[in-house]
């Protein structure tokens, strides 16, 4: 039995070692200074880097934050709180059917809503295609973390007069913040690696864009097209980028290990 | 003597289940009361109807009156907030709020009802810690997470929580059934000190707890309140069959 369990362990541990070294035996050798602080460069010509597609990350995923987390930790609070209602039951169903949704079709219909109403691809499309994958994620988890706070600590809020928002907010709420926290990283870990929303809505850029009404890079997007190019060349440079992306999830990932293990510290 | 608290036929329900039924007492001021019976007799809820708590429960409702100093608290107009924090409650499980230090965590009660300066506010915890007999442990880790105190440190703690605010009355439900003797001994004392200055409501299901503690004490069965009376009468000389029946251990 554990000879049977422990060779599933190994089998499910080697496909992330060979991912990992298959993209640091390719991807390492061609990591340097310039490739995280250069754009692109012409095609055809050698050199270049991923700056602008860190950039781009950086500004969509964010962006995807801000719409994102607002309405999916708020949407979490009010489902824990108010359990029973129907406006409960439906948001939690919908969150349910919207996080089994192919990615790519959450980036059709942002490039409906978006990109073919405006006639022109931007950043902010991707970041609304983005936010629409995070929300479902955002808002289960903030639920049930905060279904993990004990009753008492609710009830002994309120016994001290507490108003009930208030309950929520300072205690319920703080006590559960680890976990959202958590929770959270790992939906921007996810959206951060996705490709198939943005190919219709952020395109992708070939230079430095801080304009989010604009086409703008991203680093799922760079290694598509590096990777489906033509030039030997890109495809070293995908390679390369698909391991920044990996390490920028990794780390994502890692922080929120980290942001859990500060739960109950002395208990 | 003051009444200080005074039940009218009180009836307690949950949804169409009813835990309560037509509960009449009166609580006078400065004694401790104790409320027993087995488990499941509605004295837990009844203590929860006396500061509106109840009303906190999925279904709970209730019907009859309760006065405090003569004012039904149940009135329309009452404000339920203001009425805790007159009636202070501690739970059976220490319930310190674990993002908070001590010293937050004793100011949570009195900060909920406004700023306050920060030399009030010590003063404040130091006073209610002394209260709660907890301040030579903990007066040099104030700002130290309230988690890492003992199970009886931290019932104490949240009975420094609750006397901050200086309510009247303090109602305890069962606030020794998760403490090692030693911890419970210490909450027993301190209930006697604390007679001075509040009146005391207690739920308990340790009989031997009721006699050492309360002046009066009211069996609970079934929901419905079969004897009350001083605790010395109650406990040997019981007018109702069933109050002898339990106390001398034969049910429940």
């Amino acid at each position: 039995m554990v000879v049977v369990l422990a060779s599933a362990v190994v089998v499910a541990v080697v496909p992330l070692v060979f991912i990992l070294g298959t993209l640091i035996i390719k991807g390492a050798g061609s990591l340097n200074a310039m490739f995280f602080v250069a754009a692109a460069a012409p095609a055809g010509q050698t050199g270049g880097g991923v700056g602008h597609a860190i950039v781009g990350t950086l500004v969509i995923v964010g962006m995807a934050c801000l719409i994102g987390l607002p309405f999916g930790i708020g949407a979490g609070i009010y489902a824990a709180e108010y359990p029973g209602t129907r406006l409960a039951v439906g948001c939690r169903f919908v969150a349910d059917v919207m996080s089994g949704t192919p990615s790519i079709v959450v980036g059709v219909v942002a490039w409906a809503w978006i990109v073919a109403r405006q006639g022109h691809f931007s950043a902010y499309a991707g970041s609304v295609a983005l936010a629409m994958l995070m929300i479902p994620m955002v808002m289960r988890t903030t639920e049930e973390m905060i279904k993990l706070v004990p009753h008492s600590l609710r009830e002994a809020a309120l016994a001290l007069g507490y108003p009930r928002w208030r309950a929520t907010l300072t205690v319920v709420l703080r006590t559960a913040l680890p976990g959202i926290v958590t929770g959270t990283l790992l939906a921007v870990a996810r959206i951060a690696g996705e490709t198939a929303p943005l190919l219709f809505t952020a395109l992708g850029n070939q230079y430095f864009s801080l304009d989010v009404s604009r086409p703008m890079a991203a680093l799922p997007l760079v290694v598509f097209t590096y990777a489906t190019g033509p030039y030997q060349e890109w495809h070293r440079l995908a390679w390369a980028t698909a391991l920044v992306l990996i390490i920028v999830v990794l780390v994502l990932s890692l922080a929120a290990r980290l942001a859990t293990r500060q739960r109950y510290p002395r208990s | 003597m003051t009444i200080r608290i005074e039940t009218d036929r009180v009836t307690a329900m949950y949804g169409k289940f009813t835990a309560v039924k037509g509960v009449s007492l009166r609580f006078a001021a400065n004694r401790v009361h104790a409320l027993i019976g087995p488990s499941g007799c509605g004295k837990s809820t009844f203590l929860r109807t006396l500061n509106r708590m109840h009303e906190m429960s999925p279904g709970g409702w209730i019907t009859g009156q309760v006065l405090l100093d003569g004012q039904d608290i149940y009135a329309p107009g009452v404000n339920a907030m203001h009425l805790r924090r007159r009636v202070g409650m501690v739970f059976q499980k220490p319930t310190p709020f674990p993002t908070m230090s001590i010293f937050d965590n004793v100011a949570a009660g009195v900060r909920v009802t406004g700023r306050r300066s920060r030399s009030e506010l010590s003063e404040i915890v130091e006073r209610s810690l002394r209260q709660a007999v907890l301040w030579d442990e903990v007066k040099d880790r104030l700002h130290r997470s309230a988690l890492a105190l003992s199970g009886g440190q931290q019932q104490r703690l949240c009975i420094a929580r609750t006397l901050a605010p200086q309510p009247e009355v303090l109602l305890l439900d069962e606030p020794t059934a998760s403490l090692d003797p030693r911890g419970t001994q210490l909450i027993e004392e301190l209930l006697f000190e604390l007679r001075t200055n509040f009146t005391i409501v207690i739920v308990t299901h340790n009989l031997h707890q009721a006699a050492r503690v309360s002046d009066t004490t009211t069996f609970l069965y079934l929901g419905t309140m079969v004897e009350h009376g001083p605790t010395k009468e109650l406990f040997t000389t019981p007018t109702n069959e069933q109050t002898e029946a339990y106390i001398t251990g034969r049910f429940g």
